[in-house]
């Protein structure tokens, strides 16, 4: 049974739908599949049951029993969910956050359907899902971050595209004498000042030094961690960020920038389909790459959400023959397109789809990532250390002469979590 | 008398009398082991213990509570630090809901056209939900759009970001705590009322006894049960505040607004706690605080009761 269903879903992927059609009438697939997604917007969830109906089509016989958790409330629910008598697809996230489930045996080690061809197209995101040189899981999606800002804003002001810190930093003073912000952002939720932090600190050092920091080698307080702030002060001291940004969410800051009041937002991709929302059209955002500070290749923030089988599942031969699906070509360029989930597909054989800021996120992360691609600030980090480290970095942001005491209490963090 | 009694009768008739009051007493008792006393067992148990909640436990033994505590050659955890002040600050000023409730109360009660109307909204914010209450005081603090801020600016008063603010934080939460706590006191304090003696109150009124001096010395030594059970209520309030901190600051500006039920939860149950050995620590610190006034009035009530005699 397991050989056929690899042959099968080789073909799959080399001839498209065409063969899946054969693939559903050759080798059924039967018993249970049970699936708890986190997948709770309106747009995802509607990916996700249209996911679960494509699999049923090609598996008549199967029982898909598909539960969908708010993706907030999965964050705490997966630990109670991967315990007793787990479904056997859950979602979650890449890298360092599948950490304490690994470490604690409750995700399947899927190693040998990357190794045996079961996943072809995934050579280039499979390090994501890696932990110890095995793998956990398969990404479903992924999508950029950069800078996102009002086009036509810029081009009152007679501005355009930095590329470099310095640039940057004119653009900003530009924008600061014109009575606004430089850039939206709402820290209430912490993870926002990560993002901050992530690309100061791979600009200013590298993306070497910055996954080193994420792996705990280097002391938080390094003279080179300290220079990272000092550029990142350069903003918040000349009034670049808009004010009480500790008291809003990232959806409410961007009213900010929607009223005009603010020019730009350090964002995910997830924040243009808002943006429209909102009513601000393609021709007044636009999107540039952060800009270049010291001289090391760029690495970017390209976070992946992710399937896993628990340990724990009963039918894990129907999970992995799902985790086949999803990740397939053909599959992968429908759920990320600009109608579904807006994002960018990570099977290398999938197309973009035609929109103006998936096609930038995708030219930049192939071509102009050079220094690699990392997951978040809350995804590398190992989770006590990422809760602590952004605390202090939403602290920064507003009080940033309390840096010393800041690094210092990160620093003693730092030693206590990585024994 | 064993001699006597026939041996017909069963062991259960013979010990019926001493038997049946456990009987009942069993289910209630049963339900308190499982669900309340097993579980404080074993919260100290885990707190002498590094554990992710996932895998293994690995024994610590005191660790915990010396890294909490700052014994030895470590400093005190100052997140422990800030949860614990905050702690007292909530149980000062949460008081503050038990005279201002007398206070409605007194002013309620009083027979005029609607009142129950009248009682029933000042009741009503203890009726809705602790979720409910932070987020409408969370859109009253907001920076720009906020009610407040329009009123300062009225009398030209600056825009303050109350929960932006470390230092103002956690009085701008334990205001809108007040605000359902005061409602529940008045309701305390409107049932005693009504089990005041007036034959008491007309006697020192024939005695020249009003105003002031009334209160003190007629009605409020008559309303000393509702005014024990208002402080129980409150204090007991004060030290389980959690909702209210979730919703309006999610702890923050970075962890000002802590308190020790929430650093526990963050610690050991929240998106990227994983440390139950600790979080069960903080709990256990918790529990002797409240303990320690819990017992104090058991002791206050046992000490009346005897004095009632």
């Amino acid at each position: 049974m397991h050989s056929i269903l690899k042959t099968s879903c080789a073909a799959v992927a080399a001839l498209g739908m065409a063969a899946s059609a054969a693939f559903a009438d050759g080798h059924q697939l039967s018993g249970d599949l049970k699936i708890t997604s986190d997948m709770s917007n309106p747009a995802p969830r509607a990916v996700m049951e249209g996911l679960v109906a494509g699999f049923q089509e090609m598996h008549p016989e199967l029982n898909i029993e598909l539960t969908v958790v708010d993706r907030e409330a999965w964050k705490t629910q997966i630990r109670n969910a991967l315990g007793a008598n787990p479904p056997d697809v859950v979602n979650w996230y890449a890298a360092n956050r599948m950490g304490p489930y690994v470490d604690a045996g409750l995700f399947e080690d899927i190693s040998d359907m990357y190794a045996n061809g079961d996943l072809p197209g995934l050579d280039a995101v499979q390090g994501a899902l890696t932990l110890d040189g095995k793998q956990y899981g398969v990404p479903y999606t992924y999508y950029q971050w950069g800078v996102y800002y009002r086009e036509d804003i810029f081009n009152e002001l007679g501005l355009s595209e930095p590329v470099t810190f310095d640039e940057e930093i004119a653009n900003c003073q530009v924008i600061v004498d014109s009575g606004r912000a430089c850039y939206a952002i709402g820290t209430k939720f912490l993870w926002t000042a990560g993002g901050w932090f992530d690309y100061m600190n791979m600009r200013t050092n590298g993306f070497d030094f910055h996954m080193q920091l994420a792996r705990g080698e280097v002391e938080w307080t390094d003279p080179r961690v300290r220079e990272t702030f000092a550029n990142w002060r350069k903003l918040i001291d000349m009034g670049g960020f808009i004010a009480d940004h500790q008291s809003y969410s990232w959806q409410e800051a961007l009213n900010f920038m929607i009223d005009g009041e603010a020019t730009s937002y350090l964002m995910g991709n997830f924040a243009v389909a808002a943006m429209r929302e909102a009513g601000l059209t393609d021709e007044q955002i636009d999107f540039y790459q952060f800009p270049l500070i010291g001289d090391y290749p760029q690495g970017e923030d390209a976070p992946t959400d992710t399937f896993h089988i628990p340990s724990g599942a009963e039918n894990k031969d129907n999970a992995r023959a799902f985790l086949q699906y999803v990740t397939s070509a053909n599959v992968q360029t429908e759920i990320n397109s600009g109608d579904a989930l807006g994002q960018l597909p990570i099977n290398a054989a999938s197309g973009v789809d035609a929109d103006e800021f998936l096609e930038q996120g995708f030219a930049m992360l192939s071509t102009k990532a050079q220094g690699g691609v990392a997951q978040f600030f809350d995804r590398d980090f190992p989770a006590e250390m990422a809760s602590v480290g952004m605390e202090g970095l939403q602290e920064f942001m507003v009080f940033p002469d309390n840096l010393d005491d800041i690094l210092a209490r990160l620093e003693e963090a730092r030693q206590r979590i990585y024994q | 008398m064993s001699s006597v009694t026939p041996t017909s009768r069963s062991w259960y008739k013979r010990n019926e009398i001493a038997l049946t009051p456990w009987l009942f007493l069993l289910p209630a008792m049963l339900f308190f082991a499982v669900y309340v006393i097993i579980p404080i067992g074993q919260s100290f148990w885990i707190s002498f213990h590094q554990w992710d909640g996932l895998g293994e436990k690995t024994y610590l033994g005191t660790a915990n509570y010396e890294r909490l505590l700052g014994i030895g050659d470590q400093n005190i955890d100052r997140k422990f630090e800030t949860s614990f002040w905050n702690n007292l600050k909530w149980l000062a000023l949460y008081l503050l809901a038990v005279p201002a409730g007398l206070f409605i109360a007194l002013f309620l009660n009083q027979t005029v056209r609607g009142i129950r109307l009248y009682k029933s909204l000042f009741f009503f914010p203890f009726v809705i939900s602790q979720v409910v209450v932070g987020l409408v005081f969370s859109w009253f603090y907001l920076p720009r759009e906020g009610l407040l801020n329009a009123i300062l600016g009225v009398f030209g008063a600056g825009p303050v970001n109350i929960l932006g603010d470390p230092t103002l934080a956690t009085y701008g939460i334990i205001a809108a705590g007040l605000w359902p706590q005061t409602a529940y006191c008045m309701i305390l304090y409107l049932t005693g009322l009504n089990a005041v003696d007036p034959e008491q109150v007309e006697a020192a009124r024939l005695d020249g006894a009003k105003g002031y001096k009334m209160l003190w010395y007629i009605i409020l030594p008559q309303l000393k049960p509702a005014t024990f059970i208002a402080f129980v209520v409150t204090i007991i309030g004060a030290l389980r505040s959690f909702d209210l901190i979730s919703v309006m600051t999610n702890g923050g500006p970075f962890g000002s607004t802590r308190v020790l039920s929430f650093y526990m939860f963050e610690e050991s149950l929240s998106e990227f706690g994983f440390r139950m050995g600790y979080g069960s620590a903080i709990a256990v610190v918790l529990f002797f605080i409240m303990l320690g006034f819990i017992g104090y009035f058991l002791y206050a009530m046992w000490r009346d009761e005897k004095g009632a005699r």
